[in-house]
């Protein structure tokens, strides 16, 4: 655990990438096999599922340091992360543990069928064998809230250095169905026989179009298509099944029965990418209805009849059984033109966008709202399928946005990076002589901009409810949103896509903020 | 009628007609320390103790400014004011207020560990404690002074093997010259930034030693700052002025940096919990060795605190002031008028940036 609780130490002081691929490779070079697995599984989110309730964690740290329930409370709010309040609050040790990071998740994880009394006398044991650092780690661990602050690329890249191998081979190991629980070190990143037959790739990113379209030379060079709104996915056909991947990397082949079929026309070897998306009549249906569907865990005859979803293809990375990420876009474009011919309900292309000169490509785009669609993505005929978010070869061209001005009425403390700074915001339009809350948003304002409102949050507060304070009803913001649908959950009745704030309205004083009609009139 | 009285230009001694750290313009000001959200400008008569007055003369430009040694008493219109080490910054004092028996600390802000630099905390019995709360909550635990300045230490010679300088922020009064005066000045040469100069200059003057300084001229050459120690404020962190350094390691010296969300939106290669306020354990000390019947929080966590020393059987009460404590945390360097704001927001009206209170 020391030399774990050193990689965080190490990481967190340093801002600069060279800084973290060497904490990270010399960390490599230290530990075992197992200790190296089980760190590359929590900095890619595969983290030990938690074993104990987070509120007994608090109760037993205030209980501990002989603070009252509300103080831990307070401090929380301030410090914005359970796991350092623990470890700030409880009373100092002398102890340091030698046993490894392996030890310490085995530790956390036979918590599970132990009765409550058992886990505290188990937890507190731990706090007390931990020092500062090694305790706050732990913490992070047993409240499943990890994150390091290390990108996939950044691993993949001291991976890379650590083993010799190449880094697309190792972000494509990386991906899919492993556990440190049943794999090993060698297995996952040693062995040319990958067993693992429904691992996707990692899926290639565009960065958002900076700046005006003609700057990317000779609309000859590029393809365009509509930038659906669905879910990016890969489907993988091998071995005579069929898996579906979301750009979370997570399987989710159950959620989309209606792509079963697909196993009749698609060959074994082959993986597609494309966007999962709500179609029904030949049309495609806005995000909200593919929401309806999202998060349940049985899906039923009428979900799927209504809102029933086609995978709408825009590439190809294997095909045959071979890795053809490498091939020109030209090229992949003609093999998914080839798969996507025949006339399939569920299959679908995604169609090119004809265009001779950016303008008619920027008319194109235009029109996009009406297609249910982002905007316009942009890919060089000539480039190949990269990992990763990349710039040069495939852009997003996004619509504007919609927009609202809106008057702030509650503040609440962000988390992490962002705690005790009033950062979460509430804000209302008009309804008469009312002010009606209808969205949340919290990014989009400069750093100092945060700390401007924040100063003025805490001198305007009216009431305090907790973390949450309500404010003078005197800034106006704009908001940008992608969409807006009707919502009981709501009582404005409705609810936004993408809310956030746009800028800072200091010419505009509250009373000539937008109207809820305003809002209304875009359902 | 109290002794004292929380008023709207600020803590009021009626029986005197005096304030004390006023925010408001007022006839007559008795000053805690030379921080411009205590010491402000526009006062008609200002009184502080001798060893705060040099800053306090300089920032505020003023001609005269009467002063007192600690512990030496004034006397106003039968009044006794007397000030005491709070062990804040060089100068920095409690104010004593008395009158018939009736006895009330104000501690303007302070801390009670040594910092080789100011005068130390002297305690002060009283029945009624007026205390600021700037870190007034648990999570608020500082290491000790020499713990802090071994990491510094250590960090600049490492920056220094690799060929990078060190920068470290500081508000430019106090935690500068704390900083300049505890570092191992053997490992290499110090560069100060002119508004930490100007201060080290009125300070030198008034006979407080302190280790050699460069500044940076026009005439300065990257090679003059190999290996260098730079101190200087916030305000200057990401302005071009500090891109001469590069390349260069960044170390913020605040008590905000004890907390991770903290020190990872600052952006800084290091953070370092170094603060010249009472940690949580510190300020519960102080409020029971005075040994004060009844507490007045003020700026910080003071519904907290309050909360606390109620439920612990101390009567306590939240004083709203317009000091800094709670408005500056995390503030950078400048300090902004927010639009749309009363006429009730401190806005520091001299010309010195307003980079000095604690509020990173």
């Amino acid at each position: 655990m020391r030399n774990f609780a050193q990689l965080f130490t190490d990481l967190d002081r340093t801002t600069k990438t060279l800084g973290k691929i060497k904490a990270l490779t010399e960390y490599f070079q230290k530990v075992s096999d197992h200790d190296k697995l089980w760190s590359i599984a929590l900095l890619s989110h595969r983290r030990p599922r938690r074993t104990i309730n987070t509120t007994l964690l608090g109760t037993w740290a205030s209980e501990l340091s002989g603070l009252p329930a509300w103080l831990f409370t307070e401090s929380y709010h301030v410090v914005g992360d359970l796991a350092e309040t623990i470890t700030l609050l409880l009373p100092e040790t002398a102890e340091q543990s030698d046993e490894s990071l392996t030890y310490w998740i085995d530790f956390i994880r036979s918590l599970e069928p132990l009765t409550i009394e058992e886990k505290k006398g188990k937890v507190l044991w731990a706090w007390n064998r931990l020092d500062q650092t090694e305790r706050f780690v732990f913490n992070k661990l047993i409240t499943g809230g990890f994150r390091m602050g290390v990108s996939q690329q950044l691993m993949v890249k001291a991976l890379a250095k650590h083993t010799g191998t190449r880094e697309n081979i190792v972000a494509h190991r990386l991906m899919g169905n492993w556990s440190p629980e049943t794999d090993t070190f060698q297995q996952l990143m040693l062995e040319e026989d990958q067993k693992d037959i429904s691992k996707p790739y990692p899926f290639y990113l565009a960065y958002a179009l900076e700046g005006e379209v003609y700057t990317l030379g000779d609309p000859q060079e590029w393809f365009a298509e509509h930038k659906w709104d669905g879910i990016r996915g890969q489907i993988i056909v091998r071995d005579r099944q069929l898996f579906v991947w979301s750009r979370g990397e997570e399987l989710v082949t159950d959620k989309y029965p209606e792509f079963a079929t697909l196993l009749d026309i698609l060959p074994d070897g082959t993986v597609l990418d494309g966007e999962i998306l709500p179609f029904k009549d030949d049309q495609p249906l806005s995000f909200n209805h593919l929401q309806t569907r999202i998060g349940r865990k049985t899906l039923s005859a009428k979900v799927l009849k209504e809102v029933p979803v086609s995978f709408v293809t825009y590439d190809i990375l294997e095909w045959e059984g071979i890795d053809i990420r490498n091939w020109t876009m030209e090229a992949r474009r003609r093999k998914v033109e080839e798969i996507c011919s025949a006339e399939h309900p569920v299959l679908r292309l995604s169609a090119l966008v004809n265009f001779e000169t950016w303008e008619e490509l920027a008319q194109e785009r235009s029109r996009a709202r009406d297609l249910f669609s982002e905007g316009i993505m942009l890919k060089r005929k000539e480039s190949i399928y990269r990992n990763g978010r990349r710039r040069g070869d495939w852009w997003k061209w996004k619509i504007d946005p919609f927009t609202v001005d809106a008057v702030m009425i509650y503040a609440m403390h962000g988390a992490g990076r962002r705690a005790n700074l009033y950062t979460d915001y509430t804000f209302a339009a008009w309804d008469g002589e009312q002010l009606v809350p209808f969205t949340k948003a919290y990014s989009g304002l400069t750093d100092d901009e945060i700390r401007e409102v924040d100063r003025w949050i805490k001198q305007n507060t009216i009431e305090r409810f907790g973390p949450v304070r309500s404010v003078k009803p005197e800034l106006v913001f704009e908001i940008a949103f992608e969409g807006i649908a009707q919502s009981t959950r709501h009582k404005s009745g409705i609810a936004l896509r993408f809310p956030r704030i746009r800028r800072w309205r200091k010419d505009k004083p509250a009373s000539e903020a937008d109207r809820i009609e305003n809002l209304r009139k875009l359902l | 009628m109290g002794l004292l009285e929380f008023t709207e230009r600020g803590i009021y001694c009626p029986k005197a007609d005096v304030y004390l750290d006023p925010w408001k313009p007022v006839d007559r000001a008795v000053i805690s320390h030379g921080h411009s959200d205590h010491a402000r400008w526009g006062h008609k008569n200002y009184l502080c103790s001798a060893t705060a007055a040099p800053v306090i003369r300089h920032r505020l430009q003023l001609d005269t400014i009467e002063t007192a040694n600690y512990g030496e008493p004034v006397y106003i219109h039968g009044v006794q004011f007397s000030f005491h080490p709070a062990g804040h910054i060089p100068g920095s004092a409690q104010i004593r207020v008395e009158h018939k028996g009736e006895v009330w600390v104000f501690t303007g802000d302070y801390k009670l560990e040594p910092d080789g630099l100011s005068e130390p905390f002297e305690l002060v019995r009283c029945q009624n404690f007026i205390t600021e709360s700037t870190f007034g909550l648990p999570v608020y635990h500082w290491k000790p002074q020499q713990e802090i300045f071994d990491e510094i230490n250590a960090w600049w010679r490492k920056n220094q093997s690799e060929g990078r300088v060190s920068v470290i922020a500081g508000y430019t009064l106090g935690k500068s010259q704390r900083l300049l005066k505890n570092v191992d000045v053997s490992i290499g040469k110090i560069i100060v930034h002119g508004a930490v100069d100007a201060v080290n200059q009125v300070m030198r003057q008034q006979g407080i030693a302190l280790p050699e300084t460069h500044r940076v001229t026009k005439d300065s050459r990257k090679q003059d700052f190999d290996g260098a120690l730079v101190i200087c404020p916030p305000s200057a962190v990401g302005s071009p002025w500090i891109r001469r350094f590069l390349p260069y390691s960044l170390g913020i010296a605040s008590g905000w940096m004890s907390l991770r969300g903290a020190r990872r939106r600052r952006g800084a290669d290091r953070g370092f919990p170094l603060s010249d306020h009472v940690d949580w354990k510190s300020l519960n000390i102080a409020v029971r060795e005075t040994g004060a019947e009844k507490v007045f929080v003020t700026h910080g966590y003071s519904e907290v605190f309050s909360q606390w020393l109620s439920e612990n059987g101390i009567e306590s009460h939240v004083v709203k002031t317009e000091y800094e404590g709670e408005l500056s945390e995390m503030v950078e360097g400048t300090a902004t008028t927010p639009a749309g704001t009363g006429e009730n927001i401190p806005v520091t009206t001299n010309d010195t940036p307003n980079d000095d209170t604690e509020q990173l």
